[in-house]
């Protein structure tokens, strides 16, 4: 099953439609990496909207998913976890650690776009 | 008596039970809270026989009375079995791909969690409850 990703000038966008088995999730976060690399995108945001279930594994594969592409150098934002999904992770002592997350889409977008911006200006100020 | 079987051998199996686990908890009329906390549950519990065991089986039972709507899981497999379940009880413990969550983590999604293992044969029993309105 692969998961598309969209380039959208110099962010990527990403949205989890389907249930995802262990290793369609690990060819999802190799994809998300080598896509990144190839269009040294700016930022991308993961959409798990549609996700009704985030078990330990899936919570680890998004959170080091995430560090894996900061490392790279690019932002990332996940959005749109459900609210029975966030309540489920927390209770089973899970969370998304140092990922910044946003309610959906739209916002999801906006924050990506914020992080970017302030980057870039941090960037110019020390040139 | 409503129950449904699935055997659990690849991890596609995985997403079958926990879809068939959520889809009983909503027609028994849990709420979308309960019915992600049990799919959720099942999740592990099943990642755990693939992990571990390599084949099993899982079956969801629908054990509603008068008073009261429940869901019950049962999780088995002849696979290696759990040398020492007080600590796999404990958070943080894990010894195949460090996943550290998974039982003590399933225990606090469900009210009714018990655990049997030894060499040959584990059996992990799990169930939601709700009192009928």
């Amino acid at each position: 099953m692969k998961i598309p990703i969209l380039r959208l000038k110099d962010i990527l966008l990403t949205s989890i439609q389907v249930d995802l088995t262990d290793d369609d999730a690990l060819e999802f976060q190799y994809d998300v990496l080598q896509m990144v690399t190839e269009t040294e995108a700016n930022g991308i945001v993961i959409d798990i909207t549609a996700m009704d279930v985030v078990d330990s594994f899936m919570a680890r594969l998004l959170n080091e998913t995430a560090t894996m592409v900061q490392m790279l150098g690019t932002e990332v934002v996940i959005c749109g976890m459900q609210p029975s999904v966030a309540l489920t992770l927390v209770e089973m002592g899970r969370e998304l650690i140092g990922v910044k997350t946003a309610l959906n889409l739209d916002q999801g977008l906006d924050v990506l776009r914020q992080i970017i911006e302030e980057r870039e200006s941090d960037g110019n100020e020390r040139d | 008596m409503k129950e449904i079987k699935v055997e659990i051998r690849a991890q596609s199996d995985i997403i079958v039970a926990r879809r068939a686990g959520r889809d009983m908890a909503r027609d028994l009329g849990f709420g979308s809270a309960d019915q992600t906390r049990l799919a959720t549950a099942i999740s592990e519990l099943t990642r755990n026989i693939i992990q571990y065991a390599g084949e099993g089986v899982c079956v969801i039972t629908d054990e509603s009375d008068k008073t009261t709507i429940k869901v019950r899981v049962k999780v088995e497999d002849n696979g290696p079995g759990i040398p020492d379940i007080d600590q796999a009880m404990e958070q943080g413990f894990s010894t195949a791909r460090g996943l550290g969550a998974g039982l003590p983590g399933t225990k606090r999604l469900v009210q009714e969690f018990d655990i049997d293992s030894v060499p040959g044969h584990t059996i992990v029993i799990i169930a939601i409850t709700q009192r009928k309105v």
